[in-house]
């Protein structure tokens, strides 16, 4: 791929001065757009061209990185440095949840929330301490194909695991199209479901031909769009209130002033009248914790399952197979967290700063508190109630903007901050360009982590272990063809919202996946038959539990609702599998060799490059 | 070098208290601290309240050094046991 840019020395060698050339290109093309718009160019077409031109050039990168390689297609043939997996694992991770709806979650949620924030970062250091090192050094393609090696090489133990693994990627996945479909049909002016379609279509661009190896190499392009996307508006925002360059640090005094207004305005005194579908009114207060046990133990479980569920989630882990080396392995993982770190630190920022310019009275933005046809003659809000993702009703009739009165959706808080702060035009493009990065870097890993496990594992070692690599190959793509179209149907449907099937995804797999890979690395003893019932009982409980309290309007015990529910299925799986080990034989000396060299980082890996 | 049985216990039982120090430390700032980030909002830093900064921000740089920090020890563990990877 080095020889097509023209220049000395391997690709890998030359990774800082191609992806600095893009960043530099991509600046450049963000200029090119402000200058036209100030030229007059419209809007909508600037968002065309920000989101149309991005997806251009991930779709390039996929088909530069093609191959007909097994290690290549599986693991980007191990050679992916700790700083740029970190980044590709960044984009992997930060969802079009984490892009679009984070900062709405807490401009609405306030300190509740947070559990989100502490969830999804302190995951990373359940990764780097108890899985990745390991994992890396088992040499193996995906997770299944660890739990099937470990747990004695049968058939049955690695089905259970491809199930669990695909349940909870598609569940996430259907999540990340529906959010490309969202952010492309407003970009490019189509309807929802061709949006879908679109969004599909990029992502398959991507993945499809070069498999982990392309997805590696687009999901770091995504990153940086999408990390200069998060930081610009709220950088700019920042400086317009005088909170200086780096507002991360100094938006303290933002938070106190948030206090003052909250009183002001009586924010979660005054109710809303009447619900309306789909969007709500700010009730709960910025900063103030629950003061009581339940709403401490509510913020506790919705970490613990966040974190659980980073560390048993295949996409991710799959992605610290790529680095050359186990040491490399745990760099990366700190590396990973460090560049999501930028992102999930500002999000509380941003909301903050949205926040105070709807609520400052004395800021030009601010529209609580002033006269409802003022604020009815606002553009962003005329734009945004057009497509009732927004609502101004004038309950009590006095003519006066009340906080009760005032209903958006979370999702557009990032989405609408460039327009609700009267920032240029090229911002939003710029914020939507963002978006669709992160939803399809996301989903690319995921649907390529279920094609994986069905290729890899259902497939070649289930099915037919004598097809040849071109077979496995064609295989792989017919199948992230066909999972990819049926999480496209399935978004198309509309079943969920966004954050809630994005932290059963969670909860799905820290139910079934987390103790069988913690305890298969450090319990010698754990044996086949314990896993399959930690990964069978763990699974089968927290799925019950979901249903009972989703679908079957069972009461949540002790506040444990359908965000949750791996609290249920973490203990159950555990216990099973605890017990069913110690009543049943332990692994062979073979095994237990096998277990004892993958906790050395020397030598060679269990299973060889190519298997 | 040569890796040999005791080698590789020691390097083991090392390994496995940097786990337990770093899972201690990790335990305290996802569960712990914000156990009583009512009474911790109480006080503040940098002019937040310090329970919120905890959430949004605090216990977010404690995890990315605390990784950094992990990796590092790690790798000395495995040189001084003559297990670490040839470069």
């Amino acid at each position: 791929m080095a020889q097509s840019f023209g220049m000395k020395g391997s690709f890998i060698e030359n990774l800082p001065k191609i992806y600095g050339l893009y960043t530099g290109g991509f600046v450049v093309f963000i200029g090119l757009m402000a200058v036209l718009e100030q030229m007059g160019v419209t809007a909508d077409t600037i968002g065309i061209l920000f989101v149309a031109f991005t997806v251009v050039i991930y779709a390039a990168i996929g088909w530069l990185s093609r191959t007909m390689q097994v290690d290549a297609y599986y693991v980007a043939g191990r050679q992916v440095p700790a700083v740029f997996n970190g980044m590709a694992t960044a984009a992997d991770w930060m969802s079009g949840a984490s892009f679009v709806a984070m900062a709405g979650g807490i401009y609405f949620g306030g300190y509740g929330y947070l559990a989100f924030v502490v969830g999804w970062t302190g995951g990373y250091v359940l990764v780097a301490s108890l899985m990745a090192p390991y994992l890396r050094k088992f040499g193996c393609y995906t997770v299944p194909d660890f739990i099937g090696t470990r747990y004695g090489g049968g058939k049955f133990v690695r089905f259970c695991a491809i199930v669990v693994l695909v349940v909870a990627s598609f569940t996430y996945v259907t999540a990340q199209i529906n959010a490309t479909g969202t952010i492309a049909s407003r970009a490019l002016q189509i309807p929802f479901e061709v949006g879908v379609w679109f969004g599909l279509l990029g992502i398959l661009l991507c993945s499809m031909l070069g498999g982990m190896r392309a997805v590696t190499w687009t999901q770091v392009a995504q990153y940086i769009v999408l990390i200069i996307a998060y930081l610009a508006p709220v950088i700019w925002m920042s400086n317009a209130q005088g909170f200086g360059v780096i507002p991360q640090f100094a938006y303290g005094d933002a938070v106190s002033r948030l206090t003052d207004l909250e009183a002001m305005h009586q924010v979660g005194t005054l109710k809303p009248v009447e619900a309306i579908a789909g969007v709500s009114a700010l009730t709960v207060p910025h900063s103030v914790a629950g003061a009581d046990w339940l709403s401490n133990w509510k913020f506790a479980t919705l970490v613990l399952c966040m974190m659980a569920g980073t560390a048993s989630l295949p996409h991710i882990l799959m992605r610290y197979f790529t680095t050359p080396s186990v040491r490399a392995a745990r760099q990366s993982v700190a590396w990973s967290l460090f560049f999501i770190f930028l992102l999930y630190f500002t999000a509380p920022a941003l909301a903050t700063f949205t926040k105070l310019q709807v609520l400052d009275p004395n800021l030009a933005t601010g529209i609580i508190g002033k006269s409802i046809d003022d604020v009815m003659a606002l553009e962003w809000i005329q734009k945004w109630q057009n497509v009732e993702f927004l609502k101004v009703v004038d309950s009590n009739g006095d003519g006066i903007l009340q906080i009760n009165e005032f209903f958006m959706r979370g999702d557009i808080v990032v989405l609408a901050t460039p327009e609700i702060a009267g920032l240029p035009y090229v911002i939003s493009g710029l914020v939507a360009a963002g978006g669709m990065a992160a939803a399809m870097s996301t989903a690319d890993g995921l649907l390529l982590a279920i094609a994986n496990a069905l290729s890899h594992d259902l497939f070649y070692k289930i099915i037919n272990p004598k097809a040849d690599t071109r077979t496995r190959l064609i295989v792989a793509r017919i199948l992230l063809l066909a999972i990819g179209a049926a999480g496209a149907f399935v978004a198309s449907l509309r079943l969920t919202s966004i954050l809630g099937a994005v932290a059963w995804a969670f909860d799905f797999a820290c139910s079934g996946l987390f103790f069988p890979i913690v305890l298969g690395i450090w319990w010698k003893r754990a044996n086949t038959a314990g896993a399959v019932a930690g990964m069978i009982a763990g699974f089968g409980a927290g799925t019950w539990y979901l249903y009972m309290v989703h679908f079957a309007g069972m009461t949540p015990w002790i506040g444990i609702d359908h965000l949750r529910f791996g609290i249920i299925g973490m203990p159950v799986s555990l216990i099973a599998m605890v017990v069913v080990t110690l009543m049943t034989k332990e692994p062979d000396a073979e095994t237990q060799a096998m277990v004892d060299e993958i906790r050395v980082p020397r030598g060679e890996t269990i299973l060889g490059s190519s298997h | 070098m040569n890796t040999t049985g005791s080698n590789r216990e020691v390097h083991w039982e090392r390994t496995r208290r940097l786990m337990i120090t770093t899972l201690i430390l990790w335990f305290i700032f996802s569960f712990g601290v914000h156990w009583f980030a009512n009474t911790l909002n109480n006080f503040s830093f940098l002019d937040f309240p310090l329970g919120y900064y905890m959430a949004a921000q605090g216990s977010l740089i404690v995890f990315v050094v605390l990784i950094f920090w992990f990796s590092w020890k790690q790798h000395r563990i495995d040189v001084e046991c003559g297990v670490a990877e040839d470069e």
